[in-house]
């Protein structure tokens, strides 16, 4: 019980990425698979923020009256900050990709298109 | 020019960078292409200006920090012998490629959208120059999704000829995402311990640091760096298509429009291994990555299978892009191979199979293009019997052949030659005979494809075909030529390989 207390952070990290990684290999709905990679790269980030904190540490501000405060990390946060923008970025891009499937197989269900791509050669 | 020549590190990541908007913006009626030619053979230029300056550099090594900040607070590009050679591959591929696109890709892409397409043209060629000179680890991540979400979108654009290039994509983004985030998740590891992100500042905090304490009874960190270097390897194996990893390759590579095969083949896994190189032997150290966790008996494996499989494979395609893409999966297993086997002559051939493979694969890929300009398609039956009606289009995809054979007087061969003697040198005979039946399996599959050109029988109603307009072919025949000058001539690529694989495994300086 105490290590999943002491590493709470870490076990939500752990558990998030599992689910996006289940969801990518398991599910067959083309959008479905996005968003669980969405939640995959979630899980990424939420571990680099967590390891930013620093025990007892205040936000990174200069605090001038008090000399030996002591900070939380603020680089991985700027970090994450870039790896947002291209989560979002990827999931655009494979939502446009999923709409042109939809126009050219008429589904977006992977085993469906497989079906179509094997009835039909080359 | 002075400030031109100082920022050069700089400008040849931002001048694509910038033109690729600028194109997306003002590129319509045919200036896109122009714009898209001129930025890459500026890009060309300088990456031969910088490594001219590398090679005649006391300290083989330039450093540029953007913005000035000094390193580890800031970002540094760092230019060594190693990455002004990939610099070159790159850059040279995208240049050629460019002046190749303009009549394939307009068959291939709506009229309208064509300024869009050199705008994510120039994209990729940024991502992929960036994560090349770039010496942080966490730039590199960012370079490699500038890169890899252009790719995706290249690939998709295939989908006007074939709309299997849309599932391609699909699968290769989630592939491609996966590999990244892994790669990502590795660094956080390695910053959680180091608390850098520059590559040298992690290798240096790493050794002298937290590698001592691991020799006595409380080692410090020890499975958080083991499962940060698990994570960037697994992550960068999938990008670079190791296998078994590879399953992202054949349809992306088969179905996108002609001029992104060829990029793609001929680049992007080529990053990724010059990724996997920086990271084994820059940021964690050989004694790490292969004295302690035997990487190198994995990778081998992984290796040598794909030079058999990915070559056996290739032999039953019926589609012949799916064929190369195919053999390309083996030839990664060749430069896989070449850094697993830790000494100067096995780290020279995978450096020096980066650019000749870049240059024969090219080539091979630019010629079906043509057939697939010309026909709308590039199955076995179709090139039967073409070589009196496309002469110069059937020698160059003969002489890559004989490159990827790896027949003496072509580049192909020089690679083998340095991998076949450091397979031997590290005593591994079993791995030197893989590279030998490879190098057979290479034969019967380019020998397939060859009785079918000038031994087929083309069918009678068949409509003659012309030969390829110029702007295709003269691209082909200048890396079709290059690959056979470095091939008789290769005092020049194996001197770069050679002082690179040098500098990284510590034997000179």
């Amino acid at each position: 019980m105490q290590i999943v207390l002491d590493y709470y952070n870490y076990w939500i990290c752990i558990i998030l990425m599992m689910v996006g990684f289940y969801g990518v290999i398991a599910k067959t709905n083309l959008i479905k698979k996005a968003l669980s990679l969405s939640l995959f790269q979630t899980g990424v980030l939420v571990f680099y923020i967590s390891i930013g904190k620093v025990d007892g540490g205040t936000g990174p501000v200069l605090d001038e009256a008090n000399a030996d405060a002591v900070y939380s990390n603020p680089l991985p946060h700027a970090l994450m900050l870039t790896a947002i923008v291209v989560g979002v970025a990827t999931l655009a891009v494979a939502m446009a990709i999923i709409v042109n499937i939809r126009e050219r197989y008429g589904t977006i269900d992977e085993r469906d298109i497989e079906d179509i791509e094997h009835q039909t050669e080359e | 020019m002075e400030l031109i020549h100082k920022n050069l590190p700089a400008l040849i990541v931002v001048l694509p960078l910038c033109m690729g908007l600028l194109t997306s913006i003002i590129g319509r009626r045919g200036l896109g292409w122009w714009m898209a030619m001129a930025t890459t053979g500026a890009v060309f230029a300088m990456s031969g200006q910088l490594l001219w300056n590398v090679m005649h550099d006391g300290a083989y090594q330039i450093t540029y920090q953007m913005g000035s900040w000094p390193a580890p607070f800031g970002i540094v590009y760092i230019v060594d012998p190693l990455n002004a050679s990939v610099l070159m591959v790159v850059s040279t591929i995208a240049a050629v490629l460019t002046l190749y696109a303009r009549k394939s890709v307009a068959s291939e892409i709506q009229k309208n959208r064509l300024h869009f397409f050199y705008a994510l043209w120039l994209f990729c060629t940024t991502g992929l120059l960036g994560i090349t000179i770039t010496g942080d680890a966490f730039n590199l991540y960012v370079l490699l999704e500038i890169s890899s979400l252009s790719t995706y979108t290249l690939v998709a654009l295939g989908r006007a000829r074939n709309r299997r290039a849309l599932t391609a994509a699909i699968n290769y983004l989630v592939l491609g995402s996966i590999g990244a985030n892994f790669y990502l998740l590795g660094i956080a590891y390695l910053y959680q311990v180091t608390g850098s992100l520059n590559m040298a500042d992690i290798h240096h905090i790493l050794v002298n640091q937290v590698f001592p304490t691991w020799g006595g009874d409380a080692p410090q960190y020890r499975t958080t760096v083991i499962v940060g270097f698990a994570f960037m390897a697994v992550g960068l194996s999938l990008k670079l298509a190791l296998f078994p990893l590879h399953g992202w390759l054949p349809n992306a590579y088969t179905y996108s429009p002609s001029a992104v095969s060829g990029l793609l083949a001929s680049t992007a896994t080529k990053v990724g291994a010059y990724a996997f190189i920086r990271v084994i032997f820059t940021i964690v150290g050989v004694d790490f990555a292969f004295g302690l966790l035997h990487t190198d008996t994995a990778l081998m494996v992984s290796a040598g299978a794909a030079i058999i499989i990915g070559a056996w494979l290739a032999l039953k395609q019926t589609n012949l892009k799916k064929m190369l893409a195919y053999s390309s999966i083996g030839q990664i297993g060749y430069i896989t191979l070449g850094f697993s086997l830790n000494n100067v002559n096995g780290l020279t051939a995978s450096i020096i199979h980066l650019f000749n493979h870049a240059l024969t694969k090219g080539s091979m890929f630019m010629a079906l293009g043509v057939v697939v300009y010309r026909l709308g398609n590039a199955r076995i039956t179709d090139v039967r019997g073409l070589g009196r009606q496309l002469p110069v289009t059937m020698g160059v995809f003969v002489v890559g052949g004989l490159g990827l054979i790896g027949v003496p007087l072509t580049a192909g061969f020089i690679s083998k030659w340095y991998l076949v003697t450091g397979a031997i040198q590290a005593g591994r005979y079993e791995m030197a005979a893989v590279v030998l039946v490879g190098s057979i399996l290479a034969l019967m599959y380019v020998w397939r494809v060859v009785e079918q050109i000038y031994f087929g029988k083309r069918d009678e109603n068949a409509p003659k075909l012309r030969e390829a307009p110029l702007t295709m072919l003269v691209p082909m025949v200048l890396l079709a030529a290059a690959s056979i000058y470095f091939g008789i001539d290769a005092r020049a690529t194996s001197w770069v390989s050679q002082t690179a694989a040098e500098l990284l495994l510590g034997v000179k300086l």
